[in-house]
């Protein structure tokens, strides 16, 4: 039953996919530049909720403490900066593609191509996580084997975008929020519903963090679930919160989605509705993460393993749960399960709650099939990053600007399938390392794109020389650190001011905005043609005028 | 003529952009302060209790998250406020 109902959102995708197929090019690469702020909003967060998102940051957060909460504001704060500096001058701008305006702006081949490198990089490393999620979720929850689950995500994605391109993906990104948020929100709701008689677990779980406290107490655990910085000190915590938010504005295939709709202001509003959509997963993750171990220490904790409830046992099969008592294992072999002896994946909390809220088999392939939508449409997403970076930027803006619509559509068509099933080849070999690598795309994103195109905008003395050699120090300097703090190699770093490899970006983005200002007032400004574009960027409305 | 008009489009829109920026940049303070001003006086805050929460923690959970979205929202409506104004609104 549960494979019917999620096959059966597959269909409904490809459905929608072919029902908005695509042959022009300004159809593929924007959807034709008239989605609605609602709907476009709604389609952002399918595309920004990634496998991550959905599965794991909950779990996240029940490990983390407070200090999770550096993922909830960066991953949300993030659209309150694409808001405000990015998504209405990259609308008015009206090309296709981030790369399209950094080439553009600094009249520059240079660094179109430097911009489509890191475009390129971001993207398909975060594709290849979003490919191997949806093989994991798969694998558990319908016990296919990972190749075969990935496989199966591989030409699901496919399916869903090659027909239409940026058009379909639009669309079918929608009806994937909808199968994701429905998903994500029944079985927490529901316990909320058994515990407290009211829907809302946002609200409620307030009450359940003190009922969490009092018994970590009485059981002599620390440190509390609430103590700020017992995982990060407070400057990795603030120093990862501010990379998350600024590379959310700097990643490729978020700025992408400003591009769709039918005006500057439309742009604005779009990204409200993206946060508020984002915003409901995002206020919800705390709730199930305080639910989820409210319920492990009250009533798994300090229970004879032998009667403990049926979801245990269920988990512990499929490995996402391990019970540690016998004295080989660590434990005092007494029959009782303590705290220190329970080993939970970080997964399980999202994952267990419908049976933990008792709820029929079909919410837990809804969950299945929520998290699955959420890995595709993600991927979907990065997937028109790449196809557009060769088929637009590389091919048609930097080789055959000649090239014919049905040229480029046919190219960026088969762009994405291939790099779909390249990206399936991949994260079927080597998974533990990739989580760490979208960590580290955000760095990327913040240290190389959004000084390059913020200063674009909002300083007309910035000039190629500044912004090239900007993403290049940011890319480097990010890199150098990460590889520093993490591997030791080639030189050995240790952590400045305690901020690990995950906040690389700072370093990065900062010496980015300084060589972009620098360097550019050592050499000649950018062309009065320039000076104007920048203009033309600074307000939303096309005038008739001929110098517009 | 071409030029006249084209220095009056750019005081015009040098003047907008100068409002545009104050907007962007009270917002901003705004947007740090629930955030990341947040995280610096968490253990301050989380002397207060809020429908259960320490107060530091739900601030950082929920009241962030609805700010942002309400200062995406005013900063829309600032901008169609300012776009009227300077006669850029696009309908």
């Amino acid at each position: 039953m549960g494979y019917i109902v999620v096959f059966g959102t597959f269909i409904a995708f490809m459905y929608i996919a072919f029902a908005t197929r695509a042959k022009r090019a300004d159809d593929f690469y924007v959807a034709g530049r008239r989605i609605k702020p609602f709907w476009n909003g709604m389609a952002v967060g399918a595309d920004w909720m990634s496998a991550a998102s959905f599965i794991s940051m909950a779990g996240a957060i029940s490990a983390l403490g407070y200090d999770g909460l550096a993922y909830i504001m960066g991953w949300t704060g993030g659209y309150v900066v694409l808001a405000l500096v990015l998504a209405p001058y990259l609308r008015k701008f009206g090309k296709y593609t981030a790369p399209d305006f950094i080439g553009d702006r600094y009249e520059s081949q240079v660094a179109r191509a430097v911009a489509i490198i890191c475009a390129i990089v971001i993207s398909f490393t975060y594709c290849v996580a979003q490919v191997a999620g949806a093989g994991i979720i798969m694998g558990r929850l319908m016990g296919l084997p990972m190749k075969i689950a990935i496989a199966i995500g591989v030409v699901i994605v496919i399916a869903s975008t090659v027909l239409g391109g940026m058009k379909s993906i639009t669309w079918t990104q929608c009806a994937q929020y909808i199968v994701l948020i429905v998903g994500y929100l029944i079985p927490v709701t529901a316990l909320c519903i058994k515990m407290y008689g009211h829907p809302l677990p946002q609200l409620a779980y307030g009450d359940i963090l003190q009922k969490i406290v009092a018994k970590e107490k009485e059981l002599n655990i620390t440190p509390l679930y609430i103590e700020p910085f017992t995982k990060m000190s407070m400057a990795d915590m603030w120093v990862l919160t501010l990379v998350l938010m600024i590379g959310t504005a700097g990643l490729p295939h978020i700025m992408m989605r400003f591009f769709t709709t039918p005006s500057v202001r439309d742009a604005r509003y779009s990204a409200g509705w993206a946060l508020i959509f984002i915003g409901a997963l995002y206020i919800t993750a705390p709730a199930y993460a305080a639910f989820q171990k409210y319920v492990v220490l009250y009533d798994v904790v300090g229970k004879p393993i032998s009667q403990l409830p049926e979801w245990v046992a269920a988990w512990g099969k499929v490995g996402l749960l391990k019970i540690k008592d016998a004295i080989e294992l660590g434990g005092n072999g007494d029959g009782i399960l303590q705290y220190k002896e329970l080993d939970l994946h970080r997964d399980i909390v999202v994952l267990s709650m419908p049976e933990i809220a008792q709820l029929p088999y079909i919410v837990s392939a809804l969950v299945a099939a929520g998290g699955l939508s959420a890995a595709i449409s993600t991927a979907d997403g990065l997937l028109m990053v790449i196809a557009a970076a060769i088929s637009h930027d590389l091919y048609y803006k930097m080789i055959n600007p000649n090239a014919s619509e049905t040229t480029r559509v046919i190219l960026g068509k088969s762009l994405i399938g291939v790099f779909a099933v390249i990206a399936g080849i991949v994260a079927a070999g080597n998974i533990g390392f990739i989580v760490q690598i979208v960590a580290w795309a955000f760095s990327l994103a913040a240290a190389s794109f959004f000084p390059a195109i913020v200063m674009g905008v909002f300083d007309k003395r910035t000039n190629a020389y500044g912004a090239i050699i900007g993403m290049i120090v940011g890319l480097l300097i990010t890199i150098f650190y990460i590889l520093g703090v993490k591997f030791g190699w080639p030189v050995k770093i240790s952590p400045i001011a305690g901020i690990k490899d995950q906040g690389a970006g700072l370093f990065g983005m900062v010496f980015n905005f300084l060589s972009c200002i620098i360097i550019s007032r050592l050499t000649p400004p950018p062309s009065e043609r320039i000076m104007d574009l920048v203009d033309h960027l600074r307000y939303p409305k096309k005038l008739t005028d001929a110098h517009d | 003529m071409v030029t006249a008009d084209k220095n009056d489009l750019r005081r015009r829109v040098d003047e907008y952009h100068k409002k545009n920026v104050l907007y962007i940049i009270i917002l901003l303070i705004i947007w740090f302060i629930v955030s990341l001003g947040g995280i610096l006086a968490v253990k301050t805050l989380n002397e207060f209790t809020f429908l259960g929460f320490p107060f530091g923690y739900y601030l950082g959970s929920q009241i962030s998250i609805i700010v942002f979205i309400i200062e995406i929202f005013v900063y829309a409506k600032l901008m169609d406020n300012l776009d009227k104004k300077y006669g850029f609104y696009e309908d």
